[in-house]
């Protein structure tokens, strides 16, 4: 069968766990986006901008070094860093942003924890023409200052968040409220497969160009399949768009969760591997929460996966096991941002270099005539300044 | 037939609404949840609503999120609030649970559901569970008598205030506006025919929650809607704070004010 079922469940997961307020917003949002999704012109119109405005097909490209280096299967890095804006992002914000003007609505609003998300939706606002406001958390604003200024160039207000832990789950929160009030006018442009029904969805099918671009690139170099895909899981969106068009194939899936500094510290960002099932921001998946059921607070040293839960696909892809999900320590990420670096020339985002980094550590059990698919989600020139402080080097 | 459904039965034959307040559950802390609710239920409350603290309050507005971080610093959690309310031994006028549901989905709905029943909590309000999902709440509920009470929205279709109307037990809560809970300057101008809308569809009770903070607001929706459900005016009261005995008195005087407007 098909996921999610009608009612937007993935198993047990999903769903719509949202105020009375939401509930016919999103009814209307599902029947937009589905019938949009039978419409050729708007399908056209999506296609046309992912190639002429955002750049895609992104490259796919065989790491000969980084392959010598892990000294195991044949690694192939999907470039989603070379997409415009530096990441995977763009995908989804484009054609939610072209959504949300055919339901014409007039304002959007998103939440961001590093900024990358707040960038892609500021882009893709401007380039629709609708007013944008990004909610991002003070924690995050301190840290992410660049992305700040960039999403202010694009033309969006970005609104401070001090409520809660002043992360991405409150901004997430703020988001929500202001959706509540607004909901008329406003769409509610969500970055992850997160969220309630349709977004998980809907999020995977406009990432999904990730995986069906991969799985062209990969036939026509090596006339074959890859044997496994490998991508970080913050919410995991990045790792539903390259997984998602393998779903029926002979493909191990493996997700790479943010360890922090460790399972055993409580600092990590690990939803699928160390939390539980519960309801978080309007689906149930597996989340960090206490015993009393309130949301923990979490750690990674990449902003991107910094987040309590994840969305339910991925979840019933554990309970099923059709995926396998793995984590990386703040630690090992870092050791594998600076070995892209050198070896490839290529500074991976952060939340990427997770999967490099697990990749590294599988690729020698792996035989040398195998196919293994890195999704480098995004760039790393957003974390310059992050790495040098933790370097100790003044910029 | 539950409590609160005889309160709203006994208040229609008199033809008054009925005066339902809100407390966060624990803030300032629990001592003074049990003693602010003896106060209100001596000072005209038919029914008292406790929330639940919670970490990611979504649809709270300021004060009540403040009060709720608040109450969680001082580790207040459903069990906690359940064995104040069983100490209370029915004492008091029927007290209605709200909570997110995260919390409840933790604790185990039967268990919940078995433990509300122990301990004096007649209904429950889960303000982030919406029919579609609450079968097996509703099922557990059931077997222990609990109301269920939903939630429409001025969004709510004719089809989903049917629905809200089918699974409610007690009464059916009606939010007056689009947006979070907090004290607002004037009611939403479609407020009456909304309500009316809902009767037009539902023969059960029908309260009003969300921005109601005044006794001449109280007094306006008493005239068309059965309950009316007052919240942030009485948290910030709190939050105001001073001397305990003091805060207790104030609230106390401020729920008199919100009777006397509606009797």
């Amino acid at each position: 069968m098909s996921q999610p079922d009608r009612k937007g469940h993935f198993g047990i997961f999903g769903g719509k766990y949202v105020p009375e307020t939401l509930m016919a917003p999103l009814k209307e949002l599902e029947k937009a986006y589905l019938a949009l999704r039978k419409d050729n012109p708007f399908q056209k119109a999506i296609a046309a901008y992912l190639k002429d405005y955002a750049g895609r097909p992104t490259p796919l490209y065989f790491a000969a070094r980084l392959t010598e280096e892990f000294k195991g299967c044949r690694i192939y890095l999907k470039r989603e860093d070379l997409a415009h804006t530096g990441a995977h992002k763009i995908n989804n914000t484009l054609g939610q942003a072209l959504l949300a003007g055919k339901m014409g609505k007039k304002r959007i609003i998103a939440e961001t924890g590093a900024g990358q998300h707040g960038v892609a939706t500021a882009t893709a606002a401007a380039l629709v023409g609708l007013q944008c406001a990004v909610y991002m958390g003070e924690e995050d604003i301190r840290r992410q200052s660049l992305n700040v200024f960039r999403m202010r160039l694009l033309g969006a207000e970005v609104i401070p968040v001090s409520s809660g832990s002043k992360t991405l789950k409150d901004a997430i929160n703020e988001a929500i409220r202001d959706w509540v009030t607004n909901v008329r006018d406003t769409y509610y442009l969500i970055g992850s497969v997160v969220g309630p029904h349709p977004y998980p969805m809907m999020v995977r099918d406009y990432q999904s160009v990730i995986g069906k671009e991969v799985k062209r690139q990969v036939m026509e170099k090596e006339g074959r399949l890859p044997d496994c895909l490998v991508a970080c899981v913050g919410g995991g969106s990045n790792a539903i768009g390259l997984f998602h068009p393998f779903l029926k194939d002979d493909v191990r899936f493996i997700g790479v969760e943010a360890a922090g500094l460790g399972l055993l510290s409580g600092k990590h960002a690990a939803s699928l591997n160390a939390g539980s099932i519960g309801t978080l921001h309007g689906s149930m998946s597996y989340i960090l929460q206490d015993d009393s059921g309130n949301i923990m607070e979490t750690h990674s040293v990449s902003a991107g996966l910094d987040y309590p839960g994840v969305g339910p696909e991925h979840a019933f892809w554990k309970e099923i096991r059709r995926a396998e999900y793995a984590t990386v320590t703040d630690e090992e990420a870092m050791a594998a941002f600076h070995l892209l670096s050198k070896t490839e020339g290529i500074l991976p985002a952060l939340e990427s270099a997770h999967a490099l980094a697990y990749a590294g550590k599988i690729a020698p059990s792996l035989g040398k005539d195998r196919i293994m698919v890195v999704n480098l989600s995004g760039r790393g020139d957003k974390d310059v300044q992050s790495i040098a402080a933790k370097m100790g080097v003044d910029l | 037939m539950s409590r609160i459904q005889k309160t709203f039965r006994d208040l229609k034959k008199k033809g008054q609404a009925a005066l339902i307040p809100f407390l966060v559950a624990g803030d300032p802390d629990l001592k003074t949840t049990g003693d602010l609710i003896l106060k209100i239920a001596e000072a005209g409350a038919d029914i008292i609503e406790l929330g639940v603290p919670y970490s990611d309050p979504l649809a709270d507005g300021p004060t009540i999120q403040a009060a709720a971080h608040r109450a969680l610093q001082r580790g207040i959690n459903l069990k906690s609030i359940l064995n104040l309310t069983g100490n209370l031994k029915r004492k008091t006028p029927p007290l209605v649970i709200m909570t997110y549901f995260n919390p409840v989905f933790r604790y185990g709905l039967k268990a919940f559901a078995e433990d509300c029943r122990e301990c004096g909590i007649e209904g429950v309000v889960i303000p982030d569970l919406p029919p579609e999902e609450a079968g097996p709440w509703i099922k557990e509920a059931r077997k222990t008598g609990i109301d269920t009470i939903f939630l429409t929205a001025p969004t709510s279709s004719p089809e989903r205030i049917s629905l809200a109307s089918k699974v409610s037990r007690g009464f059916i809560y009606h939010v007056s506006v689009t947006g979070v809970t907090g004290v607002r300057g004037k009611l939403s101008e479609d407020l009456e025919l909304a309500v009316r809308k809902i009767r037009e569809i539902s023969k059960k009770p029908v309260s009003v929650g969300f921005g109601i903070s005044t006794p001449e607001q109280a007094r306006e929706v008493s005239r068309f809607a059965d309950g009316i459900i007052v919240g942030s005016a009485i948290v910030k009261i709190i939050e105001d704070g001073g001397e305990r005995k003091e805060v207790i008195q104030r609230v106390g005087a401020f729920i008199s004010s919100l009777a006397a407007a509606i009797r």
